[in-house]
């Protein structure tokens, strides 16, 4: 079970949490204008980072807000947490672990 | 390749069965090979299989990062049923289920495929309008499938708990017959075997690190930790890596990997004649051979390559299976572990050309591929052989999600997705 630090509350258990998949994800600037390519890119295609990854977590079970992570897939430590709206804070060269 | 028959087993016994021989070659790489096959599970290894024998083509050669047969192939709960929804997903699961029926005599290694029949449990009403759609779905695409009552399920199943006092009640269940399941790694030796007859190369501990193209951008070999292996066709069937070896040729696909785990207790004797599944409580489970008893859980909701999950996962599928079989309630799990399961956005694979010339993919099964083995390798095969899709598996295109194609079986999938 990962223990994941919510900017807001602090270190929670995850089943207080939900995830909510890739962060930075931006909508279409002008959905009536975006091709089947660039809907295709917003609505499918994600990242599956083999590494350092930015994803979205929610507080589901406590605040109810929504924040962003650093976390490396292949060890699943988190190397960061953040508030959405927040850019990625720049890791030390090796920060992964 | 040393046939396998009772003659020869009789032979061998007077040897003090001392005269086996090992199963395939420990191959080294080749400079060049006329296709290859990253990924040496079940899908990879019957692809090369199917190259060889149906296509011709055997300068060939599997290339796995570790030892055949050791990702999902060794880690999913081995369960074979093809009661799909639609129609492009009904043909491609039975095209595969077919092929288990006389897979242990193609191959001439015992598969263990055991027809002992799926049942899907509806727990609500929702469920039971899903199943029946499903039941009539299958029926009309020739796909056996049957409504149970609470009290059929029961005589199926003798363990099952049919008290209506439980969270989530038996309703019904959905049955299909000719579903069951296969002892998993026999799957991948056996492929590995008839391969290697053939003239297949299997080639353990080399992971593929790159993609080399030319200048039109078509595929020229791959790099390995082994060296550099020319080819002009590779075909990709790494499961959850799957978009890490694509990477090396600039593809992104619509995938996420994510940690599916499974458990099983320790042995008793046969206490479960078939397989139980539940979508509504993610939960599965059924009895090996040894009579260890296999249980499945759902994924764990983050993205991850480290092939193991939550504890609070597991748990939460053994509460579920304890009120739906309260006989096991006293049993000890041995062990639980996890695979990297590789999903698409509509729960359907993807077994296509890819926009590289010469580079071909088979991948997105997500919780079930193994199930689907000897088809997908099949039509995989063909694809990679004739430069283009099997009627089959045209409609599992990469291009379907920008085109608003998808074969949408996030409900029928038997798992929590």
């Amino acid at each position: 079970m990962l223990i994941i630090d919510c900017p807001y509350c602090g270190p929670r258990p995850e089943p207080e949490f939900a995830h909510g998949g890739q962060a930075h994800v931006a909508r279409p600037a002008d959905p009536s204008q975006a091709t089947d390519q660039e809907w295709l890119e917003f609505l499918y295609l994600r990242h599956n980072t083999r590494g350092v990854f930015a994803e979205r977590w929610r507080h589901a079970r406590g605040c109810g807000r929504f924040f962003n992570a650093l976390r490396d897939t292949t060890t699943d430590h988190f190397l960061a947490t953040y508030r959405a709206g927040e850019k990625p804070p720049v890791l030390p060269a090796g920060g992964a672990r | 390749m040393q046939k396998f028959s009772a003659w020869s087993l009789f032979k061998e016994a007077f040897g003090g069965h001392q005269g086996w021989k090992s199963q395939y070659r420990r191959a080294t790489p080749k400079a060049e090979y006329d296709a290859i096959i990253v990924g040496g599970g079940g899908h990879g290894l019957g692809a090369a299989y199917y190259l060889a024998a149906e296509h011709g083509l055997t300068n060939i050669a599997v290339v796995e990062k570790g030892w055949i047969g050791g990702g999902n192939t060794g880690r999913n709960t081995t369960i074979i049923r093809s009661n799909y929804l639609f129609d492009e997903s009904a043909r491609l699961y039975d095209h595969s289920l077919k092929m288990w029926e006389d897979l242990s005599q193609v191959l001439n290694y015992n598969v263990m495929f055991s027809p002992r029949g799926v049942m899907m449990l509806a727990h609500t009403v929702h469920d039971m309008q899903v199943i029946k759609r499903h039941v009539h779905a299958n029926r009309g695409n020739g796909v056996d499938n049957e409504w149970l009552s609470p009290e059929q399920a029961k005589e199926f199943c003798p363990i099952l708990n049919v008290e209506q006092n439980i969270r989530y009640p038996v309703l019904g269940a959905a049955l299909q017959r000719r579903g069951g399941t296969a002892r998993h790694d026999t799957v991948a030796w056996g492929y590995a075997r008839a391969a290697d007859a053939l003239g297949v190369d299997i080639i353990e501990n080399c992971e593929v690190t790159g993609i080399r193209r030319d200048a039109q951008g078509a595929v020229e070999g791959i790099e390995t930790t082994r060296g550099y292996i020319r080819s002009r066709k590779v075909g990709v069937s790494a499961a959850g890596h799957t978009s890490v070896v694509l990477g090396y040729a600039g593809i992104k696909l619509p995938l996420e990997s994510f940690p599916l785990q499974a458990l099983v207790s320790e042995p008793v004797k046969p206490i479960m004649p078939c397989v139980v599944m539940s979508n509504t409580i993610h939960a599965y489970m059924s009895q090996s051979d040894k009579g260890e008893l296999v249980i499945g859980a759902g994924t764990d909701a983050y993205n991850s390559y480290t092939q193991r999950g939550g504890l609070h996962i597991s748990a939460h599928t053994l509460e579920s299976i304890c009120e739906l079989f309260p006989v096991v309630r006293r049993l000890k799990m041995l062990r639980n572990w996890g695979g990297i399961v590789d999903t698409t956005p509509d729960r359907s694979p993807i077994i296509a050309k890819t926009p590289v010339k010469g580079l071909y993919v088979n991948c997105g099964w997500g919780t079930g591929g193994f199930k689907a083995t000897p088809g997908s390798a099949h039509v995989f095969a063909w694809t990679i052989a004739n430069d283009e899709p099997h009627p089959i598996n045209a409609p599992f295109t990469i291009e379907r999600f920008r085109d608003g194609l998808l074969i949408d079986e996030a409900a029928a999938a038997a798992v929590a997705h």
